[in-house]
């Protein structure tokens, strides 16, 4: 089968034109840490996201959670520090099927102190990890779901 | 979206609720037993005076109807913050809230 001149500047024109509507949602979330936010495993996000899996535990971290938590799909925590030139605040929780569950950049002039509501699957860990002047500080505080919320 | 910026002691902080069903992908239909496709927030930003202040990613173990607060140095009262998310599936949104 022979292919005209004009019939492929078509496919050519055609092509082009759905792999830039195809790639241009790519673009608007490079940003986004696809790698790190869909790992399963808690080192496997750590190295996805920092490049390493080496953390300093830190008491300069407050990081509020229940100790209890009668629901799971909402669970307030808040993570605050007076660390200097503080650049993100994640918060990793160990068992849920991806363990990075936020990651927030913190620019200058912007306080160290957020708040947000967290899913836990289940009994777990919850870690703070704040990257302040390229070092890894951690907190970390252990948060027990009860199933049925008649506490517990 | 329902935002609230506050300015005190040169301070502006920020408290909003963004309503977004935050599917994980993991969740069933009851009747049909098909999965519910992921729905997720993905980035939410605020800006002020045209520089970011917030910047948040998100994965899916963020509660449904996502809560935010967060404070920032500056501001003033009758300027705006402007807020926007963009999810998985493409859909974006944009508030803007005056300090007050």
């Amino acid at each position: 089968m022979y292919i005209t001149r004009r019939k492929f500047l078509n496919i050519l024109t055609v092509s082009t034109a759905a792999c830039a509507t195809l790639l241009a949602p790519i673009t608007t979330w490079a940003a986004w840490a696809s790698k790190a936010f869909n790992a399963t495993k808690l080192d496997d996000a750590y190295q996805n996201l920092f490049g390493t899996t080496t953390l300093t535990a830190s008491d300069k971290i407050v990081l509020k959670l229940p100790k209890i938590a009668e629901n799971g799909g909402a669970v307030p925590v808040s993570v605050k520090t007076d660390l200097d030139s503080v650049e993100t605040i994640n918060i990793f929780v160990k068992d849920n099927p991806n363990p990075l569950t936020a990651s927030f950049h913190i620019p200058e002039g912007t306080i160290a102190d957020i708040s947000t509501r967290i899913r836990l699957a289940q009994t777990s860990t919850v870690t703070a990890v704040i990257n302040a002047g390229g070092k890894l500080h951690s907190a970390s505080q252990e948060v027990k779901v009860t199933i049925g919320g008649c506490g517990g | 979206m329902k935002v609230k910026a506050k300015f005190k002691n040169n301070i502006t902080s920020v408290r909003l609720l963004a309503k977004h069903p935050m599917e994980t992908g993991r969740r069933k239909n009851k009747e049909t037993g098909e999965l519910i496709p992921a729905k997720y927030i993905q980035e939410l930003s605020c800006e002020h005076n045209g520089k970011v202040v917030f910047l948040a990613q998100l994965g899916t173990s963020v509660s449904k109807h996502p809560y935010f607060a967060f404070a920032f140095n500056g501001g003033e009262k009758g300027q705006t913050v402007q807020l926007r998310w963009n999810d998985n599936t493409g859909d974006v949104k944009k508030v803007d809230a005056t300090i007050k």
